[in-house]
């Protein structure tokens, strides 16, 4: 039927609609994977779909949201724009959720939605929602397509738009009647975006300001985020770093900016850092930040947040340069394009010998540590299995919560764009559709998803797109049958009232898999996890594992809420 | 301390809607905002008098500004040599003798009555902001039954002085 129904139009130059001329436009923008779902908005879409030639590779999710989470992971691992296709209304709501993730973590997603038809907007027509209005807060830009005429433009717009400056997700909201009108023309793809020029080189005079303030510092620190990782500038940043044997630490999103079994590395800073990365930004008399933007989770109470420092910020988006910590040196810039920059800049710097002592013994003294509960598994020594047994080059997504700290400190990343994570939204239901989306971009890499029991059963209805393309995404269950990071700060800050975070009624994991037809797997024996894990990475499809691990179980270090940078709780056994 | 902002932006649908949403989510206060057209076809203007902690925040302000798309230029204005306007349209009750007192008070305005009814009268005047609320409280006793304003509109004088010695801050 469907090859059949391609042979008739292909000769049929009349049947060119608005649809046809977006296909093209998609085809024309290299896009090969979309994300979406169906419905009445974008049926002449879905129409064009089923009729275009060369077919295009459409990923049906079993929710809209399980689509966008899907984009995102496809996003983060290629470094392309992830493309999202909906219908109007509930579909476009659906995804804000996704739209809002990728706005916080600066994810390159094109989201078209379809619109009801342009004489009926505003009329609370059926399946109507107020896309433009909705998303302008949690977008980098937002479109509705008016006439037919406009629409190569503003796709080619919004995929500049998306995939340039700080990436970003784009909206581009499309009437039925847009996409049903019949058309031959071609119209004009030019960019009309004079307010737009994002600035990609670094000032000199600021440069040399910043390579003035590295020849003073007695205890430079380099903080890289990922910004390093969207600038595809983790060459330059380790030969700076190993130029002038800078340590460096990172975000929770620059995971894999840096080496992590570098020498220099000393770990992720923040919340749940090292101690040894968080003391080094509290003594440090010289902060070269470069991609991140100083979250509060990084940073604690801004009040201790490096208080002897001199401050540099590298960063391609002004608006984030001292918007919440004061800044002596701005680089407004590409990251890549200001650490050649400085590669270039000869500098002499003191001798800090003393102060790389300092963190060497800190690193020796303060390293992570968990305890081994005697009856169920310890979800650290779990996460440190499955980074020994994958040789650390899996591709790692996860939701939020107690398992992705634990996967952020216990498996290290030594190249970029191997973790996928909800980093400032902090989504549940993120990690497990995002491994959909990383395993279409990687097919080739292994992609293991760490999720909790929580999380997993937000969006475990996408199981069925792992059996459909045989998607071989292993999912690891971190079950404490609880919210974990919730039950914690119960623990700690609530007099262990745990007030609706725990899981009491749970589905049976493994038959939840059986019946998408998928492999399931219980553990909850240690000798049986190394086994466990070298079977399911040698085996070519798609395995869910229900981990069954402590409850009770706290992620430390830690900074509590309200507390500086050097207050670290939980640094010792 | 107000600051006086002025933006061009490109006349697009939801521009507003944008400026003013960024705004609110980021917790800017404003006092006033105008917009219209501008000398350019398809640019609008925009003039913000905004009330802001200090300039970290001042900074902010503009740089989120900038950062939207549909935004061509901003710029503070408040120290330059600016000419500000604004206008406002007030009702106050009276008849007979009081008019022409009215009148008296208003004139050194150069305000103008441009409505008469059998009980009110609506005046019309136009200028800074410190000049508006003068005219204002000196009719309140009359008794205002309707006031409008427009928000400052304004922008650069044509010549800058070397130094700008007249802080245009006090004024609005």
């Amino acid at each position: 039927m469907k090859v059949e129904a391609k042979h008739e139009t292909e000769s049929t130059e009349q049947m060119r609609t608005g649809a046809d001329l977006f296909i093209q436009t998609l085809v024309d923008a290299e896009v090969d994977t979309l994300f979406g779902y169906p419905g009445g908005a974008v049926l002449p879409i879905y129409d064009a779909l089923y009729r275009s030639n060369p077919p295009f590779d459409h990923v049906l999710s079993r929710h809209e949201q399980g689509s966008i989470h899907a984009a995102e992971g496809y996003a983060r691992v290629t470094g392309k724009a992830g493309v999202v296709l909906a219908t109007s209304g509930p579909g476009a709501t659906n995804l804000i959720t996704g739209i809002t993730d990728a706005m916080m973590d600066s994810i390159p997603l094109v989201i078209f939605t379809g619109q009801v038809a342009s004489g009926v907007i505003g009329t609370d027509a059926f399946q109507e929602s107020d896309v433009m209005g909705i998303t302008t807060p949690i977008t980098k830009y937002n479109y509705q397509v008016k006439q037919v005429s406009d629409l190569p433009r503003i796709v080619n717009e919004a995929f500049h738009i998306a995939t340039t400056g700080r990436p970003g997700p784009v909206v581009v909201d499309i009437p039925k009647n847009v996409s049903a009108q019949l058309t031959g023309t071609e119209f004009s793809k030019d960019f009309n975006l004079p307010g737009y020029q994002p600035n990609k080189k670094p000032n000199p005079l600021q440069i040399v300001k910043l390579a003035d303030a590295l020849s003073r510092a007695k205890k430079p620190l380099l903080l890289a985020g990922a910004g390093v990782v969207f600038a595809k500038a983790t060459e330059e940043l380790k030969k700076f770093a190993e130029k002038y044997q800078l340590p460096v630490t990172n975000t929770l999103l620059g995971l894999g900016s840096f080496p992590g079994t570098h020498p220099l590395h000393l770990g992720m800073a923040g919340m749940h850092g090292t101690y040894t990365a968080n003391t080094a930004l509290y003594e440090c008399d010289l902060l070269i930040n470069i991609g991140a933007r100083f979250d509060d989770r990084l940073t604690g109470n801004l009040e201790h947040f490096a208080p002897h420092a001199k401050v540099a910020h590298i960063d391609i988006d002004p608006a984030e340069i001292g918007k919440n910590v004061a800044t002596e040196i701005p680089v407004v810039a590409d990251a890549k394009e200001a650490l050649q920059a400085l590669l270039q800049s000869v500098v002499e710097l003191p001798d800090h010998e003393v102060w790389k002592e300092t963190l060497k013994l800190n690193k020796a003294e303060f390293p992570l540590w968990y305890e081994k509960p005697e009856q169920k598994l310890s979800p650290q020594w779990l996460i440190k299995q499955v980074y020994e047994q994958s040789k650390g080059d899996a591709i790692i997504t996860t939701d939020v919560g107690q398992h992705q700290m634990w996967a952020a400190q216990f498996y290290t990343f030594d190249k970029p764009n191997r973790w996928v994570t909800s980093g400032g939204l902090g989504t549940m239901g993120f990690g497990f559709p995002a491994a959909i989306g990383a395993q279409l971009g990687a097919p080739d890499d292994l992609v293991v998803s760490i999720v909790g029991d929580g999380g997993f059963q937000m969006t475990l209805q996408e199981l069925s797109i792992l059996k459909e393309r045989n998607l071989p995404v292993k999912i690891i269950i971190v079950n404490n049958e609880a919210l974990g990071m919730v039950r914690q700060w119960q623990e700690s800050f609530y007099e262990e009232r745990y007030s609706e975070s725990l899981l009491t009624m749970n589905p049976d994991f493994v038959k939840l898999a059986e019946s998408y037809g998928i492999r399931g797997l219980r553990i909850d024996q240690e000798e049986d996890v190394i086994p466990m894990l070298q079977d399911i990475f040698s085996y070519n499809g798609p395995v869910v594992v229900d981990c069954r691990v402590e409850q009770k179980t706290c992620v430390y270090p830690m900074i509590a809420p309200g507390k500086g940078i050097h207050e670290m709780i939980g640094v010792k056994k | 301390m107000k600051r006086i902002i002025v933006a061009t932006v490109q006349d697009r649908s939801g521009v507003l809607n944008r400026i003013t949403g960024m705004l609110q989510k980021r917790q800017f206060n404003i006092d006033s905002i105008s917009v219209g057209s501008s000398e350019t076809e398809g640019v609008s203007k925009m003039t913000f008098v905004v009330d802001v902690g200090d300039h970290q925040k001042l900074e902010q302000l503009t740089k989120q500004l900038n950062k939207q798309i549909d935004v061509l230029k901003v710029s503070d204005i408040t120290d330059k040599a600016i000419v500000a306007r604004e206008l406002a349209l007030i009702k106050v009750g009276g008849s007979g003798q009081l008019r022409s007192e009215i009148q008296g008070i208003i004139t050194p305005f150069r305000a103008s009555i441009i409505d008469v009814s059998k009980d009110s009268l609506t005046i019309q005047v136009t200028g800074k902001p410190d000049k508006v609320e003068a005219l204002i409280s000196l009719l309140k006793p009359y008794g205002i039954k309707e006031l409008t304003k427009t928000g400052v509109t304004a922008f650069l004088r044509g010549q800058q002085p070397q130094q700008v010695t007249e802080l245009n801050s006090h004024l609005i």
